[in-house]
């Protein structure tokens, strides 16, 4: 689709994600996480879904209330162990969810990989450990390296700050994360903004995934939730 | 305070006064251990903090020493956490706790913070453990026992990917036993990646020939290899 739409609602933007669809999900902790977007495709109903996303949720909102509603099959992420991660922790501990461990950069980078047309790629991190088990692995320059296939997504579900008409994206500070790799690597790439701004009146030098990875965008009423401050 | 820093071993700061023990005391706390660390911490690096204990780092690097700090969640020039009306949801550190930025920060996606540890362009990380070996092997990711949920970050690209790794904790365990051991027995972060292992009780060097001590507090270098169960090496 050349185009990226411009849609009214959440519920909009994620209309037509498939059972069983794999579905990026942008976001470190809450910083990112596109709360509206996990809300309606809560409400849409797809289930037995793959979801690629660094952490498996905090509390019980944005990928937590998602697994809560019963509809992921299996999770791809870096770190699902936190404090308040107690949603996946009781679905992993009673086996109802699949879990597969991939180090942070490694999953950054696959999916990288595959919004970038890479068809596999050699990387250091994990060598020797029992995440390397049934890896390809190959020494080069005196250096071993494991085999990294791509990750791709069906949907990627990101947020961003501004984007434009065109789809156009901005992000702020540490909540870009995962949305530029993301929205590169998904067949569909649907992004919840803090607003939608006139074309032309975002820097082009300052914008950091270009209109041509988006495929929807919503903008969203900013969300205020807590987050805990220092001791 | 200034025996804490007999030990100064930063490459621009050789030591020459050979291993120090310092048993008019007793060990370390993790803030002077932090201290120690910071110490030796080379002007100008680009420096990563592990979560936990190695965050107090932070607190002791002078600004004028020009350290500048990576947070894996994509930024380099992270200033303090943040406190009250600076708390921005948008900006945490790799710990989620919410933290400021300084003058000169930048942000980028994470494809590209990690691949600019990956790709050698950190100076030095510290991270926390659960062992060290004498090699440098590092456990810090999974305690392997059955009903844990194996959770590695980003522990493993810093491992591999940082020029210096240099890890922070307790020598030993709140049972006694030892975390500096021959071989480790939990899980691998990485192999071989370790330089230097800072605890409250010494400081010692590994991946060599022989683990050398640096530097001790509240204990001999003869009464730490018997409860470590390993011959130590001490500085010529």
């Amino acid at each position: 689709m050349a185009r990226t739409q411009l849609l009214e609602t959440a519920d909009e933007a994620v209309a037509g994600i498939e059972d069983g669809s794999t579905v990026l999900v942008g976001g470190f902790g809450l910083a990112g996480m596109p709360f509206d977007l996990i809300d309606a495709l809560i409400r849409q109903g797809a289930t037995d879904l793959t979801i690629v996303s660094n952490n498996a949720g905090n509390g019980e909102v944005g990928l937590a209330a998602l697994l809560k509603a019963g509809r992921v099959r299996k999770v791809l992420c870096s770190f699902p162990r936190q404090s308040d991660s107690y949603v996946f922790d009781e679905l992993y501990l009673a086996g109802r969810i699949e879990l597969e461990v991939v180090p942070q950069g490694n999953l950054a980078e696959r999916m990288r990989a595959a919004g970038a047309g890479i068809g596999a790629f050699y990387g250091p991190t994990a060598v020797g450990t029992s995440l390397a088990e049934g890896k390809e692995s190959r020494v080069i320059d005196g250096r071993e390296y494991l085999l990294e296939y791509p990750i791709r997504g069906d949907y990627a579900l990101i947020s961003a700050h501004h984007a434009d008409r065109l789809g156009n994206l901005v992000y702020r500070k540490t909540a870009r994360n995962f949305g530029p790799v993301m929205a590169a690597a998904a067949s569909t790439t649907i992004v919840q903004v803090n607003g939608v701004v006139e074309t032309g009146s975002l820097d082009p030098e300052a914008v950091v995934t270009p209109s041509i990875y988006v495929d929807r965008v919503v903008a969203v009423e900013e969300r205020h939730y807590t987050v805990q401050g220092a001791r | 305070m200034t025996d804490l820093f007999h030990a100064g071993t930063a490459e621009d700061h050789p030591v020459e006064t050979g291993t120090v023990e310092h048993l008019d005391r007793g060990p370390l706390t993790m803030d002077e251990l932090a201290e120690v660390i910071a110490r030796d911490i080379p002007e100008g690096s680009f420096l990563n903090l592990g979560i936990g204990q190695p965050t107090k780092i932070a607190d002791h690097l002078p600004a004028e020493l020009g350290v500048i700090l990576h947070t894996e969640n994509g930024m380099l020039g992270m200033g303090p956490a943040a406190d009250g009306d600076q708390i921005d949801p948008d900006l945490t550190n790799a710990g989620k706790v919410p933290v400021t930025e300084l003058p000169g920060a930048s942000y980028f996606h994470h494809a590209d913070s990690f691949a600019m540890m990956r790709g050698g362009h950190l100076d030095v990380c510290v991270l926390g453990a659960y062992q060290v070996a004498a090699n440098g092997d590092l456990a810090n990711w999974h305690t392997g026992k059955p009903d844990a949920i194996p959770a590695v970050g980003g522990a493993m690209d810093l491992a591999i990917g940082a020029k210096d790794v240099l890890v922070m904790m307790t020598l030993f365990g709140k049972d006694g036993t030892p975390k500096l051991v021959r071989s480790c027995s939990y899980p691998l972060t990485g192999v071989g990646c370790v330089s230097r292992v800072y605890t409250d009780h010494g400081i010692f060097e590994v991946g060599g020939e022989s683990v050398v001590v640096r530097a001790t507090w509240g204990i001999s270098v003869a009464d730490l290899e018997e409860r470590l169960g390993m011959p130590l090496a001490t500085v010529a």
